[in-house]
Protein backbone atom coordinates (compact mmCIF):
# COMPACT_ATOMS: atom_id res chain seq x y z
CA UNK A 1 0.00 0.00 0.00
CA UNK A 2 1.70 3.50 -0.81
CA UNK A 3 2.24 5.55 2.24
CA UNK A 4 2.66 9.00 3.30
CA UNK A 5 6.02 8.94 3.49
CA UNK A 6 8.32 10.51 1.14
CA UNK A 7 11.61 8.53 0.50
CA UNK A 8 13.82 11.01 -0.55
CA UNK A 9 15.51 12.37 2.52
CA UNK A 10 15.28 16.17 3.82
CA UNK A 11 16.69 18.07 6.40
CA UNK A 12 13.31 17.66 7.69
CA UNK A 13 13.47 13.49 7.72
CA UNK A 14 15.90 14.49 10.76
CA UNK A 15 13.89 16.30 13.48
CA UNK A 16 12.47 13.86 15.60
CA UNK A 17 8.78 13.19 15.24
CA UNK A 18 7.78 14.72 18.46
CA UNK A 19 9.48 18.07 17.84
CA UNK A 20 7.53 18.25 14.29
CA UNK A 21 4.12 17.32 16.39
CA UNK A 22 4.61 20.12 18.35
CA UNK A 23 5.42 22.48 16.59
CA UNK A 24 2.72 21.50 14.17
CA UNK A 25 0.48 22.23 16.83
CA UNK A 26 1.79 25.52 17.68
CA UNK A 27 2.14 26.39 13.81
CA UNK A 28 -1.66 25.15 13.42
CA UNK A 29 -3.08 27.31 16.22
CA UNK A 30 -1.13 30.40 15.50
CA UNK A 31 -2.15 30.25 11.88
CA UNK A 32 -6.16 30.03 12.99
CA UNK A 33 -5.53 33.66 14.80
CA UNK A 34 -4.34 35.24 11.96
CA UNK A 35 -6.59 37.60 9.36
CA UNK A 36 -4.09 39.59 7.68
CA UNK A 37 -4.20 38.07 3.64
CA UNK A 38 -0.50 39.25 3.44
CA UNK A 39 0.90 37.18 6.17
CA UNK A 40 -0.68 34.14 5.63
CA UNK A 41 0.54 34.27 1.90
CA UNK A 42 3.51 34.40 3.04
CA UNK A 43 3.57 31.51 5.10
CA UNK A 44 1.51 29.50 2.27
CA UNK A 45 4.78 30.54 0.09
CA UNK A 46 7.08 29.14 2.36
CA UNK A 47 5.66 25.94 2.72
CA UNK A 48 5.30 25.44 -0.95
CA UNK A 49 9.56 26.31 -1.03
CA UNK A 50 9.54 23.45 1.42
CA UNK A 51 7.51 21.34 -0.93
CA UNK A 52 10.17 22.22 -3.71
CA UNK A 53 12.87 20.02 -2.16
CA UNK A 54 11.22 17.17 -2.56
CA UNK A 55 11.25 17.62 -6.40
CA UNK A 56 8.98 15.50 -8.06
CA UNK A 57 7.53 13.69 -5.10
CA UNK A 58 6.81 17.16 -3.68
CA UNK A 59 4.48 18.04 -7.20
CA UNK A 60 2.64 14.65 -6.88
CA UNK A 61 1.79 15.63 -3.54
CA UNK A 62 0.22 19.20 -4.59
CA UNK A 63 -1.68 17.37 -7.18
CA UNK A 64 -3.04 14.60 -4.22
CA UNK A 65 -4.92 17.60 -2.86
CA UNK A 66 -7.13 17.86 -5.92
CA UNK A 67 -10.20 16.31 -4.40
CA UNK A 68 -10.36 19.29 -1.51
CA UNK A 69 -10.58 21.91 -4.61
CA UNK A 70 -14.32 22.01 -4.27
CA UNK A 71 -14.72 21.76 -1.03
CA UNK A 72 -12.37 24.85 -0.36
CA UNK A 73 -13.84 26.83 -3.28
CA UNK A 74 -17.21 26.56 -1.34
CA UNK A 75 -16.23 27.38 1.58
CA UNK A 76 -14.55 30.47 0.42
CA UNK A 77 -17.54 31.23 -1.50
CA UNK A 78 -19.42 31.44 2.23
CA UNK A 79 -16.72 33.37 3.80
CA UNK A 80 -17.06 35.86 1.01
CA UNK A 81 -20.26 36.05 1.12
CA UNK A 82 -20.11 36.88 4.42
CA UNK A 83 -17.11 38.66 4.70
CA UNK A 84 -16.26 40.31 1.50
CA UNK A 85 -13.66 38.82 -0.99
CA UNK A 86 -10.60 39.24 1.22
CA UNK A 87 -11.93 37.55 4.08
CA UNK A 88 -12.60 34.52 1.47
CA UNK A 89 -9.24 34.12 -0.14
CA UNK A 90 -7.47 34.47 3.59
CA UNK A 91 -9.88 31.34 4.92
CA UNK A 92 -8.91 29.94 1.70
CA UNK A 93 -4.80 30.62 2.08
CA UNK A 94 -4.93 29.51 5.84
CA UNK A 95 -6.57 26.07 5.45
CA UNK A 96 -4.23 25.65 2.29
CA UNK A 97 -1.19 26.39 5.14
CA UNK A 98 -2.42 24.00 7.45
CA UNK A 99 -3.28 20.80 5.62
CA UNK A 100 0.44 21.71 3.46
CA UNK A 101 2.29 21.99 6.77
CA UNK A 102 0.40 18.79 8.28
CA UNK A 103 1.30 17.03 5.12
CA UNK A 104 4.89 17.57 5.35
CA UNK A 105 5.36 16.19 8.86
CA UNK A 106 3.67 12.75 7.73
CA UNK A 107 5.71 13.19 4.00
CA UNK A 108 9.34 13.02 6.44
CA UNK A 109 8.01 10.75 9.63
CA UNK A 110 7.67 7.29 9.31
CA UNK A 111 4.78 5.65 10.66
CA UNK A 112 6.52 3.83 13.70
CA UNK A 113 7.99 7.22 14.58
CA UNK A 114 5.32 8.74 14.74
CA UNK A 115 3.56 5.91 16.97
CA UNK A 116 6.71 6.34 19.53
CA UNK A 117 6.22 10.33 19.75
CA UNK A 118 2.06 9.41 20.38
CA UNK A 119 2.86 6.94 22.92
CA UNK A 120 3.63 9.10 26.14
CA UNK A 121 0.48 11.44 25.12
CA UNK A 122 -1.77 8.42 25.19
CA UNK A 123 -0.43 7.16 28.46
CA UNK A 124 -1.15 10.49 29.53
CA UNK A 125 -4.46 10.49 28.53
CA UNK A 126 -5.74 6.99 28.97
CA UNK A 127 -2.52 5.46 31.49
CA UNK A 128 -4.58 1.90 32.92
CA UNK A 129 -6.21 0.86 29.54
CA UNK A 130 -3.63 2.10 26.90
CA UNK A 131 -1.63 -0.92 25.84
CA UNK A 132 1.27 -0.57 23.72
CA UNK A 133 1.18 -4.33 22.27
CA UNK A 134 -2.67 -4.05 21.55
CA UNK A 135 -2.46 -1.16 19.64
CA UNK A 136 0.47 -2.32 17.56
CA UNK A 137 -1.46 -5.80 16.81
CA UNK A 138 -4.25 -3.46 15.89
CA UNK A 139 -2.23 -0.79 13.81
CA UNK A 140 -0.72 -3.99 11.89
CA UNK A 141 -3.95 -5.95 11.21
CA UNK A 142 -5.61 -2.85 9.60
CA UNK A 143 -3.29 -2.34 7.49
CA UNK A 144 -3.08 -6.00 6.45
CA UNK A 145 -6.61 -6.69 5.98
CA UNK A 146 -7.45 -3.37 3.77
CA UNK A 147 -5.57 -4.97 0.81
CA UNK A 148 -7.28 -8.21 1.59
CA UNK A 149 -10.51 -7.32 2.24
CA UNK A 150 -10.33 -4.91 -0.99
CA UNK A 151 -9.41 -7.86 -2.89
CA UNK A 152 -12.21 -10.09 -1.45
CA UNK A 153 -14.66 -7.21 -2.12
CA UNK A 154 -13.50 -6.73 -6.23
CA UNK A 155 -14.09 -10.36 -6.38
CA UNK A 156 -17.57 -10.68 -5.09
CA UNK A 157 -17.94 -7.21 -7.48
CA UNK A 158 -16.79 -8.96 -10.57
CA UNK A 159 -19.08 -11.95 -9.58
CA UNK A 160 -22.16 -9.83 -9.43
CA UNK A 161 -21.15 -7.56 -12.63
CA UNK A 162 -20.32 -10.74 -14.22
CA UNK A 163 -24.40 -11.97 -13.84
CA UNK A 164 -26.05 -8.60 -14.19
CA UNK A 165 -24.86 -5.07 -15.43
CA UNK A 166 -26.79 -3.49 -12.90
CA UNK A 167 -24.84 -1.82 -10.23
CA UNK A 168 -23.37 -3.26 -6.90
CA UNK A 169 -27.05 -3.30 -4.20
CA UNK A 170 -26.20 -3.11 -0.79
CA UNK A 171 -27.30 -6.60 0.14
CA UNK A 172 -23.64 -7.41 -1.05
CA UNK A 173 -21.82 -5.07 1.87
CA UNK A 174 -24.03 -7.30 4.34
CA UNK A 175 -22.53 -10.64 2.68
CA UNK A 176 -19.24 -8.77 2.78
CA UNK A 177 -19.53 -7.52 6.42
CA UNK A 178 -20.50 -11.13 7.83
CA UNK A 179 -18.05 -12.85 6.10
CA UNK A 180 -15.73 -9.95 7.34
CA UNK A 181 -16.71 -10.81 10.91
CA UNK A 182 -16.61 -14.72 10.64
CA UNK A 183 -13.12 -13.89 8.84
CA UNK A 184 -11.82 -11.88 12.34
CA UNK A 185 -13.06 -14.50 14.51
CA UNK A 186 -10.71 -17.38 12.52
CA UNK A 187 -7.98 -14.28 12.90
CA UNK A 188 -8.60 -14.36 16.86
CA UNK A 189 -8.68 -18.36 17.20
CA UNK A 190 -5.52 -18.26 14.92
CA UNK A 191 -3.92 -15.92 17.19
CA UNK A 192 -4.42 -17.47 20.36
CA UNK A 193 -3.68 -20.83 19.32
CA UNK A 194 0.15 -19.40 17.98
CA UNK A 195 0.23 -17.66 21.98
CA UNK A 196 -0.34 -14.49 21.27
CA UNK A 197 -0.79 -12.37 24.80
CA UNK A 198 -3.00 -9.26 25.04
CA UNK A 199 -2.25 -9.21 28.83
CA UNK A 200 -0.20 -5.84 29.43
CA UNK A 201 2.90 -7.45 30.55
CA UNK A 202 4.67 -10.14 28.64
CA UNK A 203 4.12 -13.60 30.94
CA UNK A 204 7.50 -14.57 30.37
CA UNK B 1 -9.94 -7.01 26.39
CA UNK B 2 -9.11 -10.45 24.55
CA UNK B 3 -7.73 -11.15 20.74
CA UNK B 4 -11.72 -11.57 19.86
CA UNK B 5 -12.10 -7.91 20.10
CA UNK B 6 -9.20 -6.38 19.33
CA UNK B 7 -8.98 -8.06 15.65
CA UNK B 8 -13.25 -7.14 15.62
CA UNK B 9 -12.18 -3.99 16.31
CA UNK B 10 -9.45 -3.59 13.69
CA UNK B 11 -11.14 -5.60 10.82
CA UNK B 12 -14.06 -3.56 11.18
CA UNK B 13 -11.80 -0.35 10.66
CA UNK B 14 -10.16 -1.86 7.57
CA UNK B 15 -13.94 -2.62 6.53
CA UNK B 16 -14.75 1.27 7.03
CA UNK B 17 -11.52 2.05 5.35
CA UNK B 18 -12.70 -0.61 2.24
CA UNK B 19 -15.94 1.12 1.99
CA UNK B 20 -14.25 4.61 1.63
CA UNK B 21 -12.37 3.62 -1.08
CA UNK B 22 -14.91 1.68 -3.44
CA UNK B 23 -15.77 3.87 -6.19
CA UNK B 24 -19.60 3.78 -5.31
CA UNK B 25 -22.63 1.93 -3.99
CA UNK B 26 -25.97 2.13 -6.12
CA UNK B 27 -28.93 2.74 -3.97
CA UNK B 28 -31.96 0.86 -4.98
CA UNK B 29 -34.24 3.38 -2.69
CA UNK B 30 -32.64 6.57 -4.34
CA UNK B 31 -32.98 5.44 -7.77
CA UNK B 32 -29.20 4.57 -8.11
CA UNK B 33 -27.69 7.52 -7.25
CA UNK B 34 -24.33 6.05 -6.44
CA UNK B 35 -22.61 7.49 -2.80
CA UNK B 36 -19.48 6.85 -1.11
CA UNK B 37 -20.39 4.51 1.69
CA UNK B 38 -17.82 5.60 4.39
CA UNK B 39 -19.92 6.76 6.61
CA UNK B 40 -22.46 3.60 6.34
CA UNK B 41 -19.06 1.85 7.46
CA UNK B 42 -19.06 4.43 10.64
CA UNK B 43 -22.67 3.43 11.53
CA UNK B 44 -22.20 -0.13 10.99
CA UNK B 45 -19.26 -0.11 13.21
CA UNK B 46 -21.56 0.77 16.19
CA UNK B 47 -24.41 -1.28 15.13
CA UNK B 48 -22.09 -4.49 14.71
CA UNK B 49 -19.55 -3.81 17.73
CA UNK B 50 -21.97 -1.95 20.17
CA UNK B 51 -20.54 1.47 21.73
CA UNK B 52 -17.16 0.73 22.87
CA UNK B 53 -15.67 -1.22 20.52
CA UNK B 54 -17.07 0.55 17.58
CA UNK B 55 -15.68 3.98 18.84
CA UNK B 56 -12.63 2.39 19.31
CA UNK B 57 -12.87 0.85 15.45
CA UNK B 58 -13.25 4.50 14.27
CA UNK B 59 -10.27 5.75 16.05
CA UNK B 60 -8.48 2.61 15.13
CA UNK B 61 -9.32 3.80 11.81
CA UNK B 62 -8.55 7.52 12.16
CA UNK B 63 -5.31 6.78 14.15
CA UNK B 64 -4.09 5.01 10.70
CA UNK B 65 -5.30 7.44 8.49
CA UNK B 66 -3.41 9.96 10.63
CA UNK B 67 -0.35 7.48 10.45
CA UNK B 68 -0.38 8.31 6.86
CA UNK B 69 -2.31 5.72 5.40
CA UNK B 70 -4.28 6.85 2.29
CA UNK B 71 -7.96 5.40 3.55
CA UNK B 72 -10.00 8.33 3.69
CA UNK B 73 -12.77 8.33 0.96
CA UNK B 74 -10.95 9.68 -2.48
CA UNK B 75 -7.60 8.41 -1.14
CA UNK B 76 -6.45 10.97 1.45
CA UNK B 77 -4.67 10.28 4.59
CA UNK B 78 -1.53 11.93 6.65
CA UNK B 79 -2.05 14.49 9.22
CA UNK B 80 -3.21 16.92 6.93
CA UNK B 81 -7.03 15.72 6.89
CA UNK B 82 -7.24 16.63 10.35
CA UNK B 83 -6.69 19.77 9.20
CA UNK B 84 -9.20 20.77 6.49
CA UNK B 85 -12.97 22.22 6.98
CA UNK B 86 -14.37 19.10 7.25
CA UNK B 87 -12.38 17.97 10.57
CA UNK B 88 -15.32 17.90 12.67
CA UNK B 89 -17.37 15.50 10.43
CA UNK B 90 -13.91 13.45 10.96
CA UNK B 91 -13.71 13.68 14.11
CA UNK B 92 -17.53 12.85 15.32
CA UNK B 93 -17.45 9.70 13.48
CA UNK B 94 -15.74 8.56 16.64
CA UNK B 95 -18.94 9.49 19.04
CA UNK B 96 -21.35 8.90 16.09
CA UNK B 97 -20.12 5.60 16.47
CA UNK B 98 -21.05 5.42 20.23
CA UNK B 99 -24.07 6.68 20.00
CA UNK B 100 -24.92 5.10 17.24
CA UNK B 101 -23.88 1.57 19.11
CA UNK B 102 -25.90 2.66 22.24
CA UNK B 103 -29.18 3.51 20.56
CA UNK B 104 -29.03 0.04 18.92
CA UNK B 105 -27.80 -1.78 22.12
CA UNK B 106 -31.37 0.26 23.79
CA UNK B 107 -34.05 -0.17 21.32
CA UNK B 108 -33.69 -4.10 21.85
CA UNK B 109 -36.91 -5.13 21.51
CA UNK B 110 -37.49 -3.90 17.64
CA UNK B 111 -36.66 -5.37 14.28
CA UNK B 112 -33.39 -5.28 13.50
CA UNK B 113 -33.82 -2.88 10.54
CA UNK B 114 -35.94 -0.47 12.35
CA UNK B 115 -33.59 -0.84 15.22
CA UNK B 116 -30.64 0.43 13.12
CA UNK B 117 -32.67 2.81 11.23
CA UNK B 118 -33.09 4.58 14.38
CA UNK B 119 -29.53 4.06 15.22
CA UNK B 120 -28.17 5.29 12.25
CA UNK B 121 -29.91 8.34 12.16
CA UNK B 122 -29.36 9.20 15.96
CA UNK B 123 -25.62 8.45 16.13
CA UNK B 124 -24.82 9.14 12.10
CA UNK B 125 -26.70 11.91 11.69
CA UNK B 126 -27.64 13.70 14.67
CA UNK B 127 -24.03 13.50 16.25
CA UNK B 128 -21.92 13.50 13.38
CA UNK B 129 -23.44 17.09 12.34
CA UNK B 130 -23.38 18.42 15.73
CA UNK B 131 -19.67 17.86 15.76
CA UNK B 132 -19.23 18.47 11.63
CA UNK B 133 -21.00 21.95 12.04
CA UNK B 134 -19.23 22.84 14.87
CA UNK B 135 -15.19 21.67 13.20
CA UNK B 136 -16.78 23.99 10.48
CA UNK B 137 -17.35 27.09 12.63
CA UNK B 138 -14.19 26.81 14.13
CA UNK B 139 -12.12 25.54 11.32
CA UNK B 140 -13.52 28.69 8.97
CA UNK B 141 -15.18 31.30 11.30
CA UNK B 142 -18.41 30.81 9.57
CA UNK B 143 -21.31 32.00 11.42
CA UNK B 144 -23.96 29.03 12.69
CA UNK B 145 -27.16 29.60 10.54
CA UNK B 146 -24.45 29.48 7.10
CA UNK B 147 -22.63 26.13 8.47
CA UNK B 148 -25.94 24.66 8.92
CA UNK B 149 -27.01 25.71 5.31
CA UNK B 150 -23.40 24.33 4.00
CA UNK B 151 -23.79 21.11 5.81
CA UNK B 152 -27.40 19.99 4.91
CA UNK B 153 -26.64 20.05 1.39
CA UNK B 154 -25.24 16.43 2.71
CA UNK B 155 -28.32 15.19 5.06
CA UNK B 156 -30.25 13.69 2.17
CA UNK B 157 -27.19 11.20 1.13
CA UNK B 158 -26.94 10.39 5.01
CA UNK B 159 -30.37 9.84 5.47
CA UNK B 160 -29.83 7.35 2.30
CA UNK B 161 -26.73 5.98 4.57
CA UNK B 162 -28.54 5.22 7.22
CA UNK B 163 -31.20 3.45 5.21
CA UNK B 164 -28.58 1.58 3.64
CA UNK B 165 -27.10 0.36 7.43
CA UNK B 166 -29.96 -0.54 8.42
CA UNK B 167 -30.59 -3.04 5.14
CA UNK B 168 -26.99 -4.17 5.70
CA UNK B 169 -27.22 -4.49 9.24
CA UNK B 170 -30.36 -6.81 8.99
CA UNK B 171 -29.14 -8.82 6.05
CA UNK B 172 -25.91 -9.53 8.10
CA UNK B 173 -27.97 -10.47 10.94
CA UNK B 174 -29.42 -13.38 9.08
CA UNK B 175 -26.62 -14.29 7.35
CA UNK B 176 -23.92 -14.87 10.28
CA UNK B 177 -26.54 -14.27 13.76
CA UNK B 178 -23.05 -13.43 15.70
CA UNK B 179 -22.27 -10.50 13.66
CA UNK B 180 -24.54 -8.11 16.02
CA UNK B 181 -23.47 -7.67 18.98
CA UNK B 182 -25.97 -6.85 21.24
CA UNK B 183 -28.01 -9.44 19.67
CA UNK B 184 -25.97 -12.09 19.82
Amino acid sequence: MIGGYATRRTWLHRVPAGTKLIALMACSLALLSVTDLRILVVVLALIGAVYLQFGREGWLRLRALRPLVLLLAIVGAFQAYATGWAGGIALIVRLLAMILLADLVTMTTTMSALMDAMAPVLRAVCPRSVNHRKISLAVALVLRFVPVLLAQWQARQEAWQARTNRRVPPRLIAAFVAETLQLADHVAEALDARGFDASPTPRN
Amino acid sequence: MDSRAIVRIALLAAVIAVLGLLPSIALPIAGGVPITAQTLGVMLAGIVLGPRHGALAVLLFLAVVALGAPLLAGGRGGLGVFFGPSVGFLIGFVPAAYVTGAVMARVRRLPVFAAALIAAIGGGIVVEYLFGICGLMLMTKMDLLHAVMASAVFIPGDLLKALATAFVAEASHRTYPAAIASRA
